[in-house]
């Protein structure tokens, strides 16, 4: 049961005149990773960001088609490009967590970064966030490396340790689906090794999209694979079957290194 | 909450239209009794506060208000009424401007040359902070050490007097120098290194770099730089008010004492009432509208910057 | 010849150099001299009517101190809006009107306040003052704040807005937070520039010769005081011209140098 779907999705920024994204259909399965690849400019980000409407920061945007996100108490689904209210926006972003391919810690301590989303979501309660934010640096695989220095600034933390802050900061809002936007294309070998590891860790809890223009990668982590391109989903499969056994050309050539 | 905080601050920035339409409509409606009574002849008239007999006046204007600002009456006993000109200050603003900037342009272009391009790092970054600090010294000071120390040594060199359109015109070059730098310098650096270095490469000399790559490069933000300056000097009103002279008399030589809008508003606004005061806000008015002229010209013709 | 060309033309760039360098060593040194010549301490205990300045300087605080409650809040929230809120062409208008009222004439801006506050009042007013420096402070505080929030990263919003948090929410918890020095350290600037203003007081709040917090009268200006004192024709009153001078320079220098102070320190 697919925790997302993605139905006959179409999307057009402002002011532009064709379709970024043309009637994308895909699930994005529970508990799993689903990636993301293709050449640039294929739409692979501008999908992801559908995924938790993060467009709509920048009115204009045209949308057509279904995405819709089961609600798992009342095992219903809803499409989410219904939501037009700001309070239901909130709630979406708490359920879809995002994280960007340059770290973004805000310019606070590490605890209130990790604590950022809990407070606004009105959690007060300073043992429940001391708790929450442990189990969140735990969950990072942060916890060990700045348990001494939670009230320092989140500036001063290498870049693969503000990325897994980054991660915990959306982890400790406990969300269904976490996107993932590039996460390690601005860091170094050995902290996309320890981001890699986290996210496998991740999806025995949380379904989990990436984007990634790192092929490797892909077949590393992930258990199901889309391949875009210009704007259109080329090819779905599990990932050993896009990887192994493509059944488009184009995914073939992706693969082996014709282009892009 | 979202949306208050959204209103709030649109409001505030509202604000500055309203005032800008304010201050317009202001001058305009204060200066109105002057406008009424000189018309354009204000701007070509020399004669400030000067009494004239009736019978001449009557023949230039068809409702004449006299001092108090009253309505002129066939029957007022009255037989001088007094008339105000602004030619004086507005020449006086002009060419102030205008010497102050031909003093100003080679030095200010001489410093932005060395802080862009020939000083090393740490110099460049130390005499920037300097010519910064000179630009942030208040024009009262200006005022007084251009009367006390400057202004002789000028009058010495030139002869005449020490409080003229000279000395005022310099000191307000000294003024607008460290601006007119700061922005050239910026301007110069936007020139992207790969230029540069190409026509090094090409055997090229600094000076031939300055002159044929940076500066034509930068030409437009140079210009834009020049004409902001001139859009400041113009409105400047302290440091003048202590060199000018403050008389309303055409400069007949370069070191004649004369007076400037800003001055004349300066020192006669305090007393003025009436015709008079009208007449002051006519000047205002004429200050404000060319000064926002030409400051809006330097701004969308050459000072474009990528938002 | 070429090459002594450019070496003429260096000549000359580093000359100019000197000579701008030399105008400050000459005002600052004038200041120094003729300042401290005059200075001594009982200047910060009278009063003008007793040849001192403490009722200038206070008076020169309050006047910049009440622009600044007002300039500040106001221009900050219209910054944050052009910046964060503001898109299409009304925005770019406020924007570039703002841009020309910091280079508006002061003395244009005294005569405005003049004729919508002193005249209906019935007098000078050390509010009127005060609201005449506001209004210089705004665009100023209003171009400072736009151009150091524009320095946030895109992502920054993004990542708080992906948390849940709603516009206003990140804009004050971490944008301004994050351009939160260079933002003080415009404002700075911004109160530099304005503590040194005369013009737009002049015939606003004019000054006072008595120690004054009545802001319904006029108010005593250091700034004001300087011209008058160096108009009088005694020499007591130019050398206290003179000290008033000097303090009021160390005064506007220290608190610019504090603004880059701060800026540089962050940088470290």
């Amino acid at each position: 049961m697919p925790i997302m779907n993605i139905k006959k999705f179409s999307f057009t920024y402002p002011k532009t005149e064709y379709p970024s994204l043309r009637n994308i259909t895909l699930p994005i399965e529970k508990n799993k990773i689903t990636a993301l690849i293709g050449p640039s400019g294929c739409g692979k980000s501008t999908l992801l960001r559908a995924m938790n409407r993060i467009h709509d920061l920048y009115p204009g945007n045209k949308y057509d088609g279904v995405i819709d996100i089961l609600d798992s108490q009342t095992n219903t689904r809803k499409n989410i490009l219904d939501i037009k209210k700001e309070d239901e926006f909130i709630k979406l972003r708490q359920r879809v967590g995002m994280i960007f391919q340059k770290p973004t810690p805000f310019p606070m301590s590490i605890f209130d970064n990790v604590a950022y989303g809990l407070k606004i979501a009105g959690i007060k309660n300073k043992t429940e966030l001391k708790d929450r934010v442990e189990d969140s640096l735990k969950g990072s695989a942060l916890w060990k490396e700045v348990h001494d220095r939670l009230g320092a600034s989140a500036m001063g933390l290498s870049g693969g340790q503000q990325q897994r802050l980054c991660i915990a900061r959306a982890v400790a809002l406990k969300p269904e689906i976490l996107l993932f936007d590039e996460p390690t294309s601005a860091l170094d070998p050995i902290s996309t090794g320890a981001i890699e590891e986290l996210l496998v860790e991740l999806k025995k809890d949380i379904s989990i999209a990436i984007v990634t223009h790192n092929m490797q990668q892909a077949s590393r982590i992930s258990d199901f694979t889309a391949f875009m391109y210009l704007g259109d989903l080329i090819e779905y499969d599990k990932t050993e079957n896009i990887f192994l056994n493509p059944k488009e050309k184009q995914t073939e050539d992706y693969i082996t290194g014709r282009f892009g | 909450m979202e949306k208050i905080f959204q209103k709030l601050s649109l409001t505030s920035a509202s604000i500055v239209f309203v005032i800008l339409i304010a201050i317009f409509f202001t001058l305009f409606h204060a200066s109105k009794p002057a406008i009424d009574q000189f018309g354009f002849d204000f701007l070509l008239n020399p004669d400030w506060n000067k009494e004239l007999v009736v019978e001449s006046t009557l023949a230039m204007s068809d409702e004449i208000v006299d001092e108090d600002g009253m309505l002129f009456d066939e029957d007022d006993e009255a037989e001088t009424i007094t008339i105000y000109g602004g030619l004086v200050p507005i020449v006086g603003t002009f060419l102030t401007t205008i010497i102050a900037l031909v003093f100003a342009l080679p030095i200010a272009m001489g410093i932005a040359v060395f802080l862009a391009e020939i000083a090393p790092k740490n110099i460049s970054n130390i005499v920037g902070i300097a010519i910064e600090l000179l630009a942030a010294i208040p024009s009262i000071i200006f005022g007084m050490w251009g009367l006390y120390y400057f202004a002789p040594i000028v009058a010495d060199l030139v002869g005449g007097y020490q409080v003229s359109l000279l000395t005022a015109g310099l000191v307000l070059g000294v003024m607008i120098l460290p601006f007119m730098a700061a922005i050239t310098r910026d301007s110069m650096n936007t020139t992207p290194d790969v230029l540069k270095e190409s026509a090094y490469a090409l055997g090229a000399t600094k000076f031939e770099v300055i002159k044929d790559v940076i500066f034509p490069y930068s030409k437009t933000g140079i210009i834009g730089s020049i004409i902001l300056a001139l859009g400041r000097a113009l409105g400047e009103t302290m440091a003048v008010a202590f060199l000018i002279g403050s008389i309303f008399v055409l400069p007949t030589a370069i070191n004649s004492p004369t007076i400037s809008i800003p001055v004349a508003m300066a020192n006669n606004f305090g007393e003025a009432s009436g015709l008079g005061e009208s007449a002051l806000f006519y000047l205002a008015l004429i200050l404000f509208v060319i000064s926002f002229g030409v400051i809006s010209i330097a701004k969308f013709y050459f000072l474009k910057k990528a938002n | 010849m070429r090459l002594l060309v450019n070496k003429i033309f260096l000549a000359l760039s580093i000359l100019s150099a000197l000579i701008g360098l030399a105008f400050l060593g000459w005002i600052l040194s004038t200041l120094f001299i003729k300042g401290l010549s005059s200075f001594h301490f009982n200047l910060f205990l009278n009063d003008l009517i007793d040849g001192g300045l403490r009722n200038l300087i206070i008076g020169q605080f309050i006047l910049a101190a009440i622009a600044a409650a007002i300039g500040i809040p106001l221009g900050m929230a219209a910054g944050i809006y052009l910046q964060e809120y503001g898109r299409g062409k009304y925005t770019t208008l406020i924007r570039d009107l703002s841009d020309i009222m910091m280079s508006a004439p002061s003395i244009v801006i005294g005569a405005f306040v003049y004729a919508v506050v002193v005249i209906p009042t019935g007098g000078t007013s050390g509010f009127a003052g005060a609201i005449a420096l506001a209004i210089m402070m705004i665009p100023v505080v209003i171009n400072t704040t736009d151009n150091m929030l524009s320095l946030v990263p895109r992502e920054l919003r993004e990542a708080g807005i992906a948390l849940g948090a709603s516009k206003y929410k990140v804009i004050i918890d971490i944008v301004i937070k994050a351009a939160k020095v260079g933002i003080m350290t415009g404002i700075l600037l911004a109160f530099a520039r304005i503590i040194g203003e005369t013009a737009p007081l002049l015939f606003t709040s004019e000054t006072s010769n008595y120690f004054s917090l009545d802001l319904t009268e006029s108010f005593p200006s250091l700034t004001v005081s300087i011209y008058d004192l160096a108009n009088e024709p005694e020499e007591s009153s130019r050398d206290l011209a003179w000290a008033a001078s000097f303090i009021l320079t160390v005064l506007v220098l220290i608190i610019n140098l504090a603004g880059r102070f701060i800026t540089r320190n962050k940088e470290n």
